[in-house]
């Protein structure tokens, strides 16, 4: 098998068995970079130089047998909006353009810890504020399955780096669904962890509350093992948790008899595209085959999770971009008079549209005689869905449903109604505000042979469950390429 | 469209945020914020009297750190990404009257 | 004016804590340093990079907000604060608004009449510093110094409740005792460490209704705030007089020209925008940790004053100096440990320290000589090795530099002569040298025996007991 084709742990295999090296599939996962990435831009910047060097240092410890574990040697690729020390990072906007970070985030540490090759810095939606990857001042990622439509995002970098082998496996963030929602688009397995079980140290924040990194790979094992080497507790992390079944690899078995799995009605209803729809259930039915008891209920909130997460987002957001200012770092506009005109116009300047839209909303609904009526009320309608999904888990072990309404749109078609493109997170961005774990994976493609993600959501800390349960379901279609 | 948001309140909302929209932008600006404003009055169906507002998910508290020091100088580094420096400082357009 | 006036006066009072390192990180608080070389990602605000409470901040404000008889709050959280500054990295401030860690105390004040009165306090929040902002004329811009940024701060909102300047003070005064016997601050309004935000409005006497405030800020000194405080009230009262209204707003008193301005702009919202901080934990507070706390409290300036009162023979005025500031306090009872006798100490610190603190301008909490060298200085005088002359000027050399007292004596050779024979030798030189005032001794002006006593420590260079010479004198006269 090619080194490309390979999975993360087949791949740390093949280099631990000395069937290859690490210095071997960095050199070769470069080369697929430098022959893919003119097409599909998964990437913003490629570190080719560091990535050698830490190959060949890597190598240097599985030979010396200080490096043993699962992900020893194998490259990976990392959001743009994850801070790497010396290396540029720019979530993707104009207003980073230069930030060179003086240190690294906490779960890429992790990573390199297990012996991760970072091959450099994936392209998103600028600050993680889209579902296409279309915001990213430096151009549309393009789905590798169908390059005239979009990879999904915000993590959309990350997943069609994985799809188009330019990677390994990936690391994204999710917010309102930016790990799952591309993992569906471009066929790959994502998933987004409980909120605290990855610290958030060194990931720049969008809305602090709901951001949680994760794993974007090629199947499921990867998944679990890429996790397990993510999670931690760390004390930068005030909301990081201390966790002690962050085993999650233990949870790969072809198990999932008398698992109770609730499909909501709220999730199979209008706007759902049948092709979609057919997929996702016939995966209930081969999970229901394989001995879950599978049934529909009514999850009900569904049409209120939308606005309160773009009211908490929004808000969250505007006040952690006021950092980006002009005086620290990052774009300062050439021209300006005096302070407060440099500070507009450098923001002006240097954040897209989009960002600029949700910057506004947010500190809107924060301002004077507004808190109560927005901020306030989504975060006590943020508690009643929290309690739909306990009442929910008091009947299931998990709730399955689609990813997304649809497959991916063609390029160019989402960014012109804002309200149009939120209304297509309306599945996944509930997990985020009720902090749970999610994960998506491939279960079929449409008509146009664009890939379909099967979601499935567990309780807090829940994930071995929804691993057991994705693992079953590959292992029983096979993996959806 | 309930939600009219008008020119004031943008140039308001701009001073807060600190945004300097074009006359183009600001249009757009009005009405996406007001079509968004529309659509999150939807909350406003259910209701919430004696529902606590969450901003935790879990009820993690009490997280602190002891009072030693653990940090050096890092200033050479903190520097390294300043648009202008003078003096081991960041330079920014004058702030006094 | 033929109206009659009230100024009602409210105080916000920031108070920098004696912490070893910020609020939200292991960065150093020390005072001095290099512009910028006390920060780290979290307190310069770089992407990524996330805050963590420090304890010792949170138990220093429950200790002041016991110690101000507040309501300690059982579920407090941070807020964030979002205004744009330079001296503010993240362009918000970390801070606290709906539910602050203390509310509803109060402390007791005496008024000019001698009375006493209640002073509200609203609440104390816990917050963090700014960085400071360096005007460079040569290039016209600010530069920006972060190494405050994230010192940890205490700000105290009174009540409504204070009707002049006097007032004012003696709050002050009151808060700055009960926290520096906290050991919570050193309180210098000065260098920064403690800073009053005076909200002021004035209404006719009689009133029910209080006017329009204003906010005045940049007040550095006891004085500054008095002649503020008469100022704004004065520029209030003339507002309605002439018929105008007073505007709520900030102003910044400039204390050179004895007057204040509007802080006012149009980029200057004043709309915070408050949210819970979603990076911050909530605090809970047990009844473990309040009693932990409790138990910590030391003892106050009116039980330690009972106390001493009780224990030591000294003035009452005595002890009301020496109790009004903590270090002099704890100098005086380690001193008294060591063995010094109380009188002795306390005529140490009452006459020759205060003396030098005047004359130098040197702050209470910035006194440098040990309790072991004043010790071991009155050791010396008392046992008549050195005399009084010599003992002032050692001690005014240990006030600069805190030199052991002994070591000191012994090397500058300051003892006091005791050998009898050299000291009959020398008077008898002196007697010999100077028959004008033995012939005037001898005539009855008993005067001249005190230029005689000066010839001779003149000439034994100071190292001998003034009282040993006069005897030595009218022996041999």
């Amino acid at each position: 098998m090619a080194i490309t084709d390979m999975t993360a742990v087949q791949l740390a295999a093949a280099i631990k068995a000395g069937e290859t090296t690490a210095v071997e599939a960095a050199e070769a996962v470069l080369a697929q970079i430098e022959k893919e990435d003119k097409k599909y831009n998964c990437y913003v910047t490629v570190d080719r130089e560091g990535a050698l060097a830490q190959a060949k240092s890597v190598q240097e410890q599985i030979e010396t047998g200080t490096l043993t574990g699962p992900l020893a040697g194998v490259p990976v690729a990392v959001k743009d909006n994850l801070c790497t020390e010396g290396l540029l990072t720019t979530c993707s906007s104009k207003i980073l353009y230069n930030f060179v970070p003086t240190y690294t985030a906490e779960a890429v540490k992790n990573l390199k810890q297990a012996g991760a090759v970072i091959l450099g810095k994936t392209n998103m939606d600028e600050f993680a504020m889209g579902s296409t990857t279309e915001t990213s001042a430096y151009g549309p990622t393009k789905n590798p399955r169908n390059p005239e439509y979009v990879p999904g995002g915000s993590s959309g970098g990350s997943a069609a780096a994985v799809a188009a082998n330019e990677c390994t496996y990936a690391i994204g963030s999710d917010t309102g669904g930016s790990i799952r929602q591309p993992a569906s688009y471009c066929g790959v397995v994502g998933m987004k962890p409980t909120y605290g079980t990855v610290s958030r140290y060194g990931l720049i924040a969008y809305g602090s509350s709901l951001d949680q990194i994760g794993p974007l790979t090629k199947d499921v094992t990867d998944c679990a093992t890429v996790l397990e080497a993510l999670a931690s507790h760390d004390e930068k992390d005030s909301t990081s948790i201390a966790r002690d079944d962050t085993d999650f690899t233990s949870a790969l078995t072809e198990d999932v008899a008398g698992l109770r799995i609730g499909i909501p009605n709220d999730y199979l209803g209008e706007g759902l595209d049948d092709e979609v729809k057919t997929a996702v259930l016939q995966a209930a039915g081969a999970l229901e085959k394989k001995g879950a008891v599978v049934e529909r209920f009514d999850l009900s909130l569904v049409d209120y999770a939308i606005p309160a997460y773009y009211t908490i987002a929004a808000a969250e957001a505007s006040s952690n971009l006021e950092r980006f200012d002009g005086i620290k770092y990052g774009y300062r506009a050439e021209e300006y008079a005096g302070l407060h005109n440099m500070y507009k116009k450098s923001r002006s300047e240097g954040f897209g549209e989009e960002v600029k839209r949700r910057i506004m909303l947010g500190s809107f609904v924060l301002s004077s005689g507004y808190y109560d009526a927005y901020y306030l009320k989504a975060l006590k309608v943020k508690a009643l869905i929290k309690k739909a999904f306990d009442e929910a888990f008091a009947k299931y072990d998990i709730i399955l449903g689609p990813v997304a309404p649809t497959t991916a749109p063609k390029l160019g078609e989402s960014l012109t109604d804002p309200i149009q493109m939120y209304l297509g997170d309306i599945y996944t961005i509930a997990v985020n505000l009720a902090g749970l774990p999610g994960i998506s994976v491939p279960c079929g493609q449409d008509g146009k042979g664009l890939p379909i993600g099967l979601q499935m959501i567990g309780d807090c800390f829940q994930e071995k469950k929804l691993i057991r349960a994705a693992y079953t379901y590959e292992q029983e279609v096979g993996r959806h390429e | 469209m309930a939600n009219i948001i008008s020119d004031e309140t943008i140039e308001y909302v701009g001073i807060l945020a600190k945004l300097e929209l074009s006359d183009e932008e600001k249009e757009q600006a009005k009405s996406d914020m007001g079509r968004m404003l529309d659509y999150i009055d939807k909350l406003g169906e259910l209701d919430t009297t004696d529902v606590e507002p969450m901003s935790h998910v879990f009820p993690v508290q009490n997280v602190f750190r002891e009072d030693v020091v653990t940090n050096g100088d890092d200033r050479e580094q903190l520097l390294s990404n300043a648009p202008q420096e003078k003096d081991g400082m960041f330079m920014a357009p004058r702030t006094f009257e | 004016m033929n109206k009659q006036y009230e100024t009602v006066i409210g105080l916000e009072v920031h108070v920098e804590l004696a912490t070893k390192t910020k609020i939200f990180c292991g960065c150093s608080t020390a005072f001095g340093a290099q512009p910028n070389t006390q920060t780290c990602p979290v307190c310069t605000g770089m992407p990524g990079s996330l805050p963590v409470l420090n304890k010792q901040v949170l138990e220093y404000a429950i200790a002041v907000g016991l110690a101000t008889n507040c309501n300690i709050t059982r579920y407090a959280k941070f807020d964030r604060k979002n205004y744009f500054y330079p001296d503010n990295p993240q362009n918000y401030q970390i801070s606290q608004l709906y539910l602050p860690i203390c509310r509803n105390g109060g402390v007791e004040i005496e008024t000019a009449e001698g009375g006493v009165k209640t002073v509200g306090i609203h609440e104390i929040h816990m917050e963090e510093d700014a960085g400071k902002l360096i005007h460079d004329e040569w290039e016209d811009c600010s530069l920006v110094d972060y190494n405050r940024s994230g010192v940890p701060l205490i700000e105290i909102v009174s009540e409504p409740d204070m009707r002049s300047a006097e007032e004012v003070i003696a709050y002050l005064e009151k808060l700055r005792l009960v926290i520096q016997y906290l050991g919570a601050s050193d309180c210098k309004l000065q260098e920064g460490s403690m800073r009053a935000d005076v909200n002021l409005s004035v209404r006719e006497a009689g009133a029910k209704e209080f006017g329009t405030r204003t906010e005045m800020k940049n007040l550095n000194s006891f004085k500054a705030i008095t002649r503020a405080i008469e100022g704004e009230r004065d520029r209030q009262i003339d507002l309605i007089e002439s018929g105008e209204s007073v505007v709520q707003e900030t102003r910044r008193w400039d204390d050179t020209k004895g007057e204040s301005y509007a802080m006012r702009s149009k980029e200057d919202a004043q709309d915070y925008r408050y949210f819970p901080d979603p990076d911050l934990t909530p605090i809970s507070v047990s009844e473990e940790m309040l009693a932990e706390i409790r138990a910590k409290q030391p003892e106050f300036r009116t039980e330690k004053m009972k106390r001493y009162k009780a224990e030591f023979d000294i003035p009452d005025y005595d002890i009301e100096i020496i109790t009004g500031e903590k270090p002099l306090a704890d100098l005086f009872e380690a001193t008294v440990a060591l063995g010094g006798q109380p009188k002795k100490v306390s005529n140490w610190l009452m006459g020759e320290t205060l003396r030098l603190m005047k004359e130098r301008e040197t702050d209470a909490s910035d006194l440098c000589f040990s309790p072991e060298h004043l010790a071991k200085l009155i050791g010396l005088t008392e046992r008549k090795e050195i005399n009084s002359s010599v003992a002032k000027e050692v001690f005014e050399v240990m006030f600069e530099k805190d030199i052991d007292p002994e070591i000191y004596v012994e090397e500058k050779g300051l003892k006091t002569v005791t050998d009898e024979g050299a000291l009959k030798k020398t008077v008898e030189e002196v007697i010999a040298a100077n028959p004008q005032s033995v012939e005037d001794y001898r005539n009855g002006k008993e005067k001249a025996i005190g230029f005689l006593v000066g010839q001779t420590m003149k000439a034994m260079k100071g190292k001998a007991d003034p009282g040993a010479v006069n005897q030595m004198l009218k022996e041999l006269l």
